[in-house]
């Protein structure tokens, strides 16, 4: 933060010092967009068209970890609202056996992994879930008990659901990835990282 | 110290209910203690022997040797305070250099080197960039140890006074926010926050003055996971790698200006590198 207000500080004095060379915020993003562009190449999986960003990641990016305000929330969640896409036999919990296993799960998606191997959610890296394991992160609140707080019922299930699909329908600019919307989870794992969350049964909310 | 001055001669209740609360949790505190004192000791014991010590020694060693078509050693190679000075210089890098007409770190600066001084190629220069056990040794790793502990206790003191070097500030800040990619990541997901965690990994915040000191003044690293001494070039490479971005090439604008604004964002902490890291 302190450094973002340094750099307006900045731009006000060239302003007032009639310096025009400075150039806008819009111009420093898109010349930034065009550096990493020929600063990175494609390595396995990962192409470049990973730095392609999509209206959400540009304008979360433009806010530089301030809080969007109030409207360009709306309109961000609202977007990303409509991308949800519930499963057709409308069952939202599946197996947290196998949802513990996706949370576990570190590799996917990486250029260096296996194209063809495990893709998980490596929720343990940010969020405590179950308490028997210890090495948990804090980057996102602690979701132990996070049925058994919430209750067990069909809204709070497709909350959960639509939370592990696409965070930022529900929180603008959220740290958390769009794990459905961006193809990280197929419908399965989805069902099954909900079931870790909901079931009675799951460790989670004992 | 917990006894009142006036009752010297025994102890206050209060006294006497907190030691019998301390002997009930006793057992669960000395867990935690114990455990606490091992790795402090642990940290302590690697600081006496960094193993840094070996790559720095191969590196002056590298730096000094007769090498490629040319067969001329790097003294004559101006890191920014002139042909051939090293101390101190890690401390002021990334900087605008005329002769390339580039802002340039410490690692694209050596490239520079080897291949304008020494003749190599550029693919010879590059041939082993990271270091990948005995059997593949990096050159550029060693040279790097070396280089920044002849910066070892000075105040990091970059510049912006170029407009080169202003705006590759500026870009590399873009860059930090910068969100992409499948996971939607960028540096500010891990690093723009006070006190997180990747599962027990502690994360520096640097968008604070502190956290980009402590954070920039303790690369390169010997890691004792991987058996490595490794560069700021690695350290944003590898960071890229789990961000699920594309590879960053090695010394490209975007790897210089990301490192110059971190670099910049630490003036005024003395440089400890190369240290140990887990």
């Amino acid at each position: 933060m302190r450094w973002t207000t340094i750099v307006v500080t900045g731009g006000a004095a060239a302003v007032v010092f009639g310096c025009a060379s400075t150039p806008s915020n819009e111009e420093t993003a898109a010349k930034a967009a065009a550096m990493m562009k020929s600063s990175f190449k494609a390595n396995g999986q990962a192409g470049l068209d990973r730095l392609d960003q999509d209206e959400t990641q540009r304008v979360c990016s433009a806010l530089a970890n301030k809080a969007p305000a109030k409207d360009v929330a709306d309109r961000i969640e609202k977007a990303n609202l409509a991308t949800i896409k519930y499963p057709a036999d409308g069952k939202l919990v599946g197996d947290w056996k196998n949802g513990e296993k996706i949370a576990q799960e570190g590799r996917g998606k990486q250029f260096s992994d296996d194209p063809t191997g495990p893709v998980g959610a490596n929720c343990y890296a940010c969020h405590q879930l179950a308490p028997q394991e210890l090495s948990y992160g804090t980057i996102g609140p602690s979701l132990y008990q996070f049925g058994k707080l919430r209750g067990y019922g069909a809204d709070i299930q497709r909350y959960a659901y639509g939370k592990i699909y696409n965070p930022d329908a529900f929180a603008a600019c959220s740290n958390m990835p769009r794990f459905g919307h961006n193809g990280i989870l197929n419908e399965q794992q989805l069902k099954d990282v909900t079931a870790l969350l909901m079931d009675p049964a799951s460790p989670v909310n004992k | 110290m917990g006894a009142p001055a006036t009752r010297r001669g025994g102890r206050s209740r209060g006294t006497r209910m907190a030691l019998l609360c301390l002997l009930a949790a006793a057992p669960v505190l000395f867990a935690q203690t114990t455990a606490v004192d091992e790795i402090a000791k642990y940290r302590a014991a690697l600081l006496e022997g960094n193993p840094a010590e070996l790559w720095e020694v191969r590196g002056e060693d590298i730096w000094k040797q007769k090498r490629g078509p040319k067969q001329v050693s790097l003294q004559q190679c101006d890191l920014g305070l002139g042909p051939g000075v090293v101390k101190g210089v890690y401390a002021r890098l990334p900087k605008y250099f005329a002769d390339a007409g580039r802002v340039m770190d410490l690692e694209s600066r050596l490239l520079w080197c080897m291949t304008q001084l020494q003749g190599m190629s550029d693919t010879d220069a590059r041939k082993q960039l990271f270091g990948g056990g005995n059997d593949r040794k990096s050159d550029m790793e060693a040279m790097v140890a070396y280089v920044t502990s002849e910066s070892r206790g000075l105040p990091m003191n970059v510049s912006l006074a170029d407009p080169h070097e202003a705006e590759m500030y500026r870009l590399g800040e873009k860059m930090f926010y910068f969100r992409g990619g499948p996971h939607d990541f960028g540096c500010v997901t891990c690093h723009g926050d006070d006190a997180k965690r990747i599962r027990l990994q502690d994360l520096p915040n640097l968008t604070t003055k502190e956290g980009a000191q402590k954070a920039y003044t303790t690369w390169p690293a010997y890691r004792v996971s991987q058996g490595e001494l490794r560069s700021f070039q690695w350290r944003l490479y590898d960071c890229f790698r789990q961000q699920r971005f594309p590879e960053l090439v090695y010394g490209s604008d975007a790897s210089i200006a990301l490192t110059l604004y971190l670099a910049r964002n630490a003036n005024g902490a003395a440089f400890d590198a190369p240290a140990i890291k887990r």
